[in-house]
């Protein structure tokens, strides 16, 4: 009862501030501030034509770093809480059978997904997309392989190469940038290119590339520790 | 219909989701819906950001032809903020790295007690 009772009272103050905040709110009108220099010089600086792009591999270029390692720490952390002793490894996931239908569409659409997710990330910086989304696109093509087969043996070593070398060329990258270019994480070391083409944008395809890569990789690692934890007898 | 645009329906729809996820936090027992509403309210907060962003008529921050442009590429008139959007892309996938953290967290509690039921799990209450 008191507890039931606490719980109103906190959503209660909740909805009082969210209330207030609603009421208050007033939409913007213009852009303003850094948004306003974005929007201005943002395509003659940076030549993406997706500004969000832009904003998340060049201006904030180290935040993406860090978000970068954030999701390996989470990955280290998983491996680490769901590790397996060498007895448990041998053993196999019991399950009652996969549908045909599931297998059969697998088999079909995985080379599909993982081709879409390497478009979007090759493309992050003309369409909506990126490096971060077409790397859940292609883990989310690990995953349906997983649910076809539950004991496909997904290759640990090729994903670890593909997570470290990826990780090493971001940074190097943007090293490049410093010795070349403005500073780190700086793109204009390769000519910016036609406006709108595939290959222009200096650095930013190769960099969302790498990125994608890393992530799809890091993703597929997580996904690849929580199939091996259900091993049982 | 003048107080109720898109900007204000998406604020609101965001305030809505984070209220929801606060109380499935607070009142459910299980531990994996108390994840699923973790992942409620990170979805309300990143709605929330976006809308922030949101002005009126105008379109997303992707230059292309169809984009009105002042004079090469300067669409300082013709966007919505790019920051909010870029800052959702950061929390989005802050908030899928807690998830997946959580999702492990809850599958060692299983492992250890064989039950989700949060209420088991009294081993440091006083």
């Amino acid at each position: 009862m008191i507890r039931n009772f606490l719980i109103g009272l906190v959503l209660a103050s909740f909805v009082y501030i969210f209330y207030n905040l609603y009421v208050s709110y007033e939409p913007k009108t213009e852009l303003t501030g850094i948004a306003a220099h974005y929007a201005e010089q943002g395509a003659k600086e940076v030549g993406a034509a997706n500004l969000v792009t832009a904003v998340v591999v060049t201006y904030r270029g180290f935040d993406t770093m860090g978000e970068v390692t954030i999701l390996f720490l989470t990955a280290s952390i998983i491996g680490f809480f769901l590790k397996l002793n060498k007895k448990d490894e041998k053993k196999v996931i019991i399950h009652k059978g996969t549908s045909e239908l599931l297998v059969t569409s697998a088999q079909l659409l995985v080379p599909i997904i993982f081709l879409f997710g390497v478009y979007v990330f090759i493309n992050g910086h003309l369409t909506p997309g990126g490096g971060f989304q077409g790397g859940a696109i292609i883990a989310s093509g690990i995953a349906l392989l997983i649910m076809a087969n539950p004991n496909k043996e997904i290759n640990h070593h090729a994903i670890l190469w593909i997570e470290s070398i990826s990780g090493i060329m971001f940074v190097i990258i943007g090293l490049l940038g410093i010795a070349l270019a403005g500073g780190f994480l700086d793109n204009r070391f390769i000519s910016l290119g036609t406006f709108g083409d595939l290959f222009s944008a200096g650095a930013i395809p190769l960099i969302y590339s790498f990125i994608g890569l890393k992530v799809g990789a890091e993703i597929s690692n997580i996904l690849n520790k929580y199939q091996k934890s259900q091993k049982e007898s | 219909m003048e107080y109720l645009n898109l900007g204000k329906i998406s604020l609101l729809i965001g305030f809505i989701l984070i209220i929801i996820g606060f109380w499935g936090i607070l009142s459910q027992k299980n531990i994996i819906k108390i994840i699923v509403s973790f992942t409620i309210l990170d979805t309300g907060i990143n709605i929330l950001i976006v809308s922030l962003g949101y002005i009126k008529g105008r379109t997303a921050p992707i230059i292309d032809a169809s984009v009105p442009q002042l004079a090469d590429h300067n669409v300082l008139n013709s966007i919505v903020d790019p920051v909010p959007q870029a800052l959702v892309l950061t929390a989005i996938v802050i908030g899928f790295g807690v998830t997946a953290l959580l999702l492990a967290y809850a599958m060692k509690l299983f492992k250890a007690k064989r039950t989700l039921e949060i209420n088991q799990f009294n081993d440091l209450k006083w």
